[in-house]
């Protein structure tokens, strides 16, 4: 489980999460949907350590990883597909799925990671040796998906995965998002695209300028007047 | 049509001896390149201290033979050692410190380092040139079918060429290569991947400087009055060679250094009215190459794909 304290991060003096409170159950899709700027991504780069924290608390499995940094936080178990995919556009398609599992040190077990990541995306291994930069952006988020999924991680954090795909490829993500929970992985996905966030979602939050302004079941969110207004682009009755 | 003339009227030994000449200082040129484009590559700073590691190198090998006594070959090795021991320190003291600053900052602590090794190279061992010690056979004339050259003519291209190789297969096909390709583009990414970017940091100095390092033995052996300020007209040459081949790319910095090695030697050999412009030759390459390909002859473009 993870738990998020009060959590309060600041640019310079203005904050961007102002008092954030949070868990993540063991085994969910837990899904944090909010408007640009609300502080979705500061949220997730600040539990990886990507960005300091000014005060509250992170909490993985009774751990503390506040104070930690990246390196020590993966090393147990959380890992973030970035916003944006942030490939390595430099590396081949196959290091971009090794360095995902750059802390680990079986081989048969990588080998066999990327061959099972092979099968969930044919069409990684059609670019296998392909530089990262030259993939579509939809194969980008699959690579960046799979990169994650190298580091065998029990809590994969991902930012907006459907930033800038087509719809199509939006429902493959999702449902690919839907297998990688049911395969025991638990998901903390923050989205813009509400809609199909708060369907795969057991549980959800909704971020407003830095504060957590409603909570919920996914399935409660969905039917929600406000949020169907705010963020599903439906009108009141 | 002068050129011509000038090719006729050099006897074939004449031409090999020169061009034995350019691509002995090109492979020097080109060990010393590799440092600034891997360093430009991994923090986006171009380590103005480099030239003077050079120089620091020439006088460790120096001092190990003549005042330690210390066998060449050995002192060689230790040379290196201490070389690569010495770029990891001053990546630590001056720019560690300094990695979420703006680059500015950066940049002036590298220029503050270069002096710094510079005023203490000329206090500690005095602004008179020293001479680097003849190394056994190394040093000496020999005749290749009629060619007079220094014997270390011979071996600094194969050694460049062995460096060369290594590298490439460090950088393409290992595990911290790929780290350092990876933090390259994306440290934070890399960070999150697991990687220490302050070892892989340390690495890349530590590549870099044993290069040099390996660079500046065989200048010492091919030019051997050594002075505190011997880097840096190399240097500067060695960062154009750099930008010229595309600055972040190593096998385009090892072109760019050999581009400037064998231009400047055969510009002098067929131009002697030249000769005194012989260092100018990298600076108009620099403008040439700034005016029709900014990002140097490899260099990639920068083109996000969303
Ligand atoms: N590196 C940064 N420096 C300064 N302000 C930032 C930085 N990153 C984000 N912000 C600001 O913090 C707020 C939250 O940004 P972000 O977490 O990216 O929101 P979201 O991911 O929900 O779109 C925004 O007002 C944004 O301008
Ligand atoms: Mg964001």
């Amino acid at each position: 489980m993870l738990k998020v304290r009060d959590l309060v991060v600041a640019y310079g003096g203005i904050e961007a999460l102002k008092g954030i409170s949070l868990d993540v159950p063991d085994g969910k899709i837990v899904t944090l949907i909010g408007a640009n700027g609300a502080g979705k991504s500061t949220l997730l780069r600040s539990i990886i350590g990507l960005v300091k924290v000014k005060s509250g608390s992170v909490e993985y499995n009774g751990d503390t990883l506040t104070g930690l940094n990246s390196q020590q936080i993966v090393s147990k178990g959380l890992t973030l597909v970035p916003e944006g995919r942030r490939v390595f556009p430099n590396l081949t398609v196959l290091e971009n799925l090794r360095i995902g599992a750059y802390m680990r040190k079986d081989e048969e077990g990588i080998a066999a990671d990327i061959k099972r990541i092979y099968e969930i995306f044919p069409r990684l291994e059609e670019r296998n040796w392909q530089m990262a930069g030259t993939l579509s952006g939809g194969e980008q988020q699959m690579l960046a998906l799979g990169r994650a999924l190298m580091s065998r991680p029990k809590l994969m954090m991902m930012d907006e995965p459907s930033l800038g795909l087509a719809p199509l490829v939006i429902k493959e993500i999702f449902n690919i998002i839907r297998s990688i929970n049911e395969n025991g992985t638990t998901v903390l996905l923050v989205e813009q695209n509400a809609n199909m966030a708060l369907k795969v979602a057991h549980h959800a939050y909704v971020l407003e300028t830095g504060r957590i302004m409603m909570e919920g079941s996914g399935k409660e969110l969905l039917e929600n007047e406000e949020i169907k207004e705010a963020y599903l682009g439906k009108k009141k009755k | 049509m002068e050129i011509f003339q000038a090719i006729t009227n050099m006897t074939a030994v004449g031409l090999a001896q020169h061009m034995v000449n350019g691509i002995s200082l090109g492979s020097l040129y080109a060990l010393i390149a590799i440092g600034y484009t891997m360093v430009y590559g991994i923090l986006l700073m171009i380590n103005f201290a480099h030239a003077d590691i050079v120089m620091m190198a020439c006088y460790f090998a120096l001092f190990g033979i003549t005042t330690f006594h210390i066998p060449w070959y050995l002192t060689f090795v230790l040379t290196i050692a201490l070389t690569a021991l010495l770029g990891v320190t001053i990546e630590r003291a001056a720019y560690r410190p300094l990695r979420d600053a703006p680059k500015n900052s950066v940049l002036i602590s590298a220029i503050g380092a270069s002096f710094l090794l510079e005023n203490l190279a000329t206090y500690v061992f005095t602004g008179r040139p020293l001479h680097f010690p003849d190394i056994p056979f190394l040093s000496s004339m020999i005749s290749v079918g009629g060619v007079q050259i220094q014997a270390i003519c011979l071996f600094i291209p194969i050694v460049t060429v062995i460096c060369l190789t290594v590298l490439l297969h460090i950088v393409n096909h290992t595990k911290t290569g790929m780290a350092m390709r990876a933090v390259s583009k994306d440290y934070e990414i890399a960070r999150v991947m697991g990687v220490n970017i302050d070892n892989i940091i340390s690495i890349t100095f530590a590549i870099g400087s044993s290069l040099a390092a390996i660079g500046a033995i065989m200048w010492g052996i091919r030019y051997p009055g050594i002075t505190p300020y011997l880097g840096v007209m190399p240097g500067l040459k060695c960062f154009i060679a750099a930008v010229i081949g595309g600055i972040g790319n190593i096998k385009g910095a090892v072109i760019g250094g050999f581009i400037l090695g064998l231009g400047e030697i055969l510009i002098v050999a067929f131009f002697p009215q030249f000769s005194g412009y012989r260092d100018a030759f990298a600076f108009l390459m620099l403008i040439w190459i700034l005016f029709y390909k900014p990002t140097g002859l490899l260099g990639e473009k920068t083109t996000e794909k969303v």
